[in-house]
């Protein structure tokens, strides 16, 4: 019987013949090893930031234009004031009224986020769907796919000003531009997620007489989950792209707005804050998105280990 | 093509096929013929193995008989139901691992009662059951991933015994397991075919697992595969493999594939790289 070990059955075996120190040791590697990962990616960071500072340092970079880690994160409390956007441009508001530093930065961290959350979850939904039922109809194959392919080579930026037109200005303008952004490829993915799966496991559910809603429900949805949710993570990268171009233009504020501000008022320090924060921002639902994951999809082999021992 | 072939045949065969023939891509440039002029016709309960060169048709065979694919040329019956769509009396073992990965073990093999609608009591109930019959009571909660490939095997045994199937279909199901293996996956499903009463078609390109397992052999011909000679074999199971009677049929039965085997290396040989 060759079951194969996972972390915790590894730690059993090895706690039968070995003292219970050790044991001990063995039961916190799994805490070691997100310490280890912690480390790598500080280390990762704190590499790029301190080539960036010795650029300085030697003078080749010029601290007006590309101002290094410690001077744009050093000026947070001076920086945050201009993410208060909304209410900076009204009129017989001075600088110093309103929403703190602080605040400021989470109401636009906070909208920019939920843009982009509003915008994946209706271009995901929209587009399975949409997938499924292109492989599950004919003739809405023959139908739509021709247009989903047209449109899909279409840049995001192309949409700006459909987007102002439908929308105008404010929260729904910038949601369509993350969701007309991902839902064409996305659509695309789900429908080559399908052709992917294995015509063995169709095969068996049809012997069993499953009917071709139940092929569908019960077998092609659990199938195309891990691939679906593998773009679903690459598309969240986009969606943070795509977004800040919309917010540049007519909404009234989130972190596009703030490096519009930046860049009309030459601030390099403002837009390098703001890159890092969106950053901060991708990465953690990046790994939010990837708990849930190995989550969900428990039955998935881990390729990573194989490939690690090559 | 048939019509001059009467239907001729009890209704009680388990399988019964006539003229039956099966043109891959049939009316394009890639049109290839795969099957020609099968007739043949099974008892229930017969153990019968198809045995021929790799890409004569077998297993397509094997498919048309499911009701997974669609014949060119010929029909098929069931138990005198002509063979239109798939069946549930009809289970089909695949040389894959066909279990749902995000299943567990006793979920995958009542998959079949999940799709009737049966209560998860119920269910469960079936499951324990076909898993106890071959010899996997403890793996029911497991995951597939879990499990080496010959317990997935028994696993997809136990799936296709849990729909209590009167033909049991077998896609060269053991051809991925190491010899040793392989050996007891025979005996095992010996024993399983005698509780069950179904009668198996079993494809394989093994001399010995034929030998090992057929009530009759038969035997195709390289492509496109005609059936070449029909070989019963009434040695009383369990059998021994290395007795002077199994050695016999193994030499004719070598001789009888070898002709067939040069066939198909030069027809592969003649096409143009």
């Amino acid at each position: 019987m060759t079951v194969v070990a996972r972390d915790g059955d590894a730690g059993a075996a090895a706690g039968a013949s070995r003292p219970a120190a050790v044991t001990r040791l063995f039961a916190s590697m799994a805490g070691l090893d997100t310490l280890s990962k912690i480390w790598w990616t500080c280390l990762s960071i704190g590499l790029f930031a301190g080539i960036w500072e010795l650029c300085w340092v030697l003078g080749w970079a010029d601290p007006k234009l590309l101002p290094p880690p410690h001077i744009f994160l050093g000026s947070i409390a001076e920086q945050g004031k201009y993410f208060n956007t909304a209410t900076r441009w009204q009129v017989g508001q001075s600088m110093n009224e309103g929403p703190t530093a602080f605040e400021s930065v989470m109401i636009t961290v906070g909208a920019t986020t939920a843009r982009v959350f509003a915008g994946l979850v209706i271009a995901s939904a929209l587009a399975i769907s949409i997938g499924v039922l292109v492989r599950y109809y004919h003739f809405f194959d023959k139908l739509v796919l021709p247009t989903i392919t047209l449109l899909s080579p279409v840049s995001p930026i192309a949409w700006l000003p459909v987007a102002i037109f439908m929308f105008g200005i404010g929260n729904a303008p910038a949601i369509f531009m993350v969701v007309v952004a991902l839902f064409f490829h996305m659509v695309l993915a789900t429908i080559s997620q399908i052709d992917g799966v294995s015509p063995n496991l169709i095969n068996v559910a049809r012997t069993m007489g499953a009917t071709k809603r139940q092929i569908y429900a019960r077998v092609i949805v659990p199938a195309i989950l891990p691939g679906m949710l593998a773009v679903l993570r690459l598309n969240l990268f986009g969606a943070w792209m795509v977004v800040l171009i919309a917010e540049s233009t007519g909404v009234g504020y989130g972190m596009g707005q703030v490096i519009m501000l930046a860049r009309n008022t030459f601030n390099p320090s403002l837009v390098f804050f703001t890159i890092a924060v969106i950053g901060v921002l991708g990465f953690t639902f990046d790994w939010l998105l990837r708990l849930a994951q190995r989550r969900i999809l428990y039955w998935l082999p881990d390729t990573k280990e194989k490939l690690r021992v090559l | 093509m048939s019509s001059d072939r009467a239907p001729h045949f009890s209704s009680k065969d388990a399988v019964v096929c006539r003229g039956v023939g099966k043109t891959w891509a049939a009316g394009t440039k890639r049109a290839h013929e795969a099957l020609r002029d099968i007739d043949l016709d099974i008892k229930p309960g017969e153990f019968v193995v198809f045995l021929g060169p790799s890409g004569c048709g077998k297993s397509t065979l094997l498919y048309l008989i499911s009701g997974l694919e669609d014949a060119t040329e010929g029909q098929t019956w069931s138990f005198g139901d002509l063979v239109e769509t798939p069946s549930p009396d009809r289970s089909l073992i695949f040389q894959e691992t066909s279990l749902f990965p995000w299943l567990t073990v006793w979920q995958n093999v009542s998959f079949g009662l999940a799709i009737r609608g049966a209560s998860q009591a119920e269910r469960r109930a079936v499951a324990a059951e076909a898993l106890q019959r071959v010899g996997l009571s403890a793996a029911l909660d497991k995951r597939p991933d879990e499990l080496s490939g010959g317990m997935r095997q028994r696993v997809a045994v136990a799936r296709a015994l849990a729909m209590r199937p009167k033909v049991l279909l077998m896609d060269e199901p053991f051809a991925a397991l190491d010899v040793q293996t392989r050996a007891r996956m025979q005996d095992f499903l010996l024993d399983v075919w005698r509780d069950s009463g179904a009668s198996v078609l079993f494809v394989t390109h093994h001399i010995d697992e034929a030998v090992a397992l057929a009530d009759r052999v038969v035997v195709f011909t390289a492509r496109p595969g005609r059936i070449k000679t029909v070989f019963p074999i009434a040695l009383p199971r369990p059998r021994n493999l290395f007795s002077r009677e199994v050695e016999a049929i193994r030499i004719q039965l070598t001789e009888l594939l070898r002709d067939e085997v040069d066939r198909a290396f030069a027809e592969q040989e003649a096409i143009p790289a």
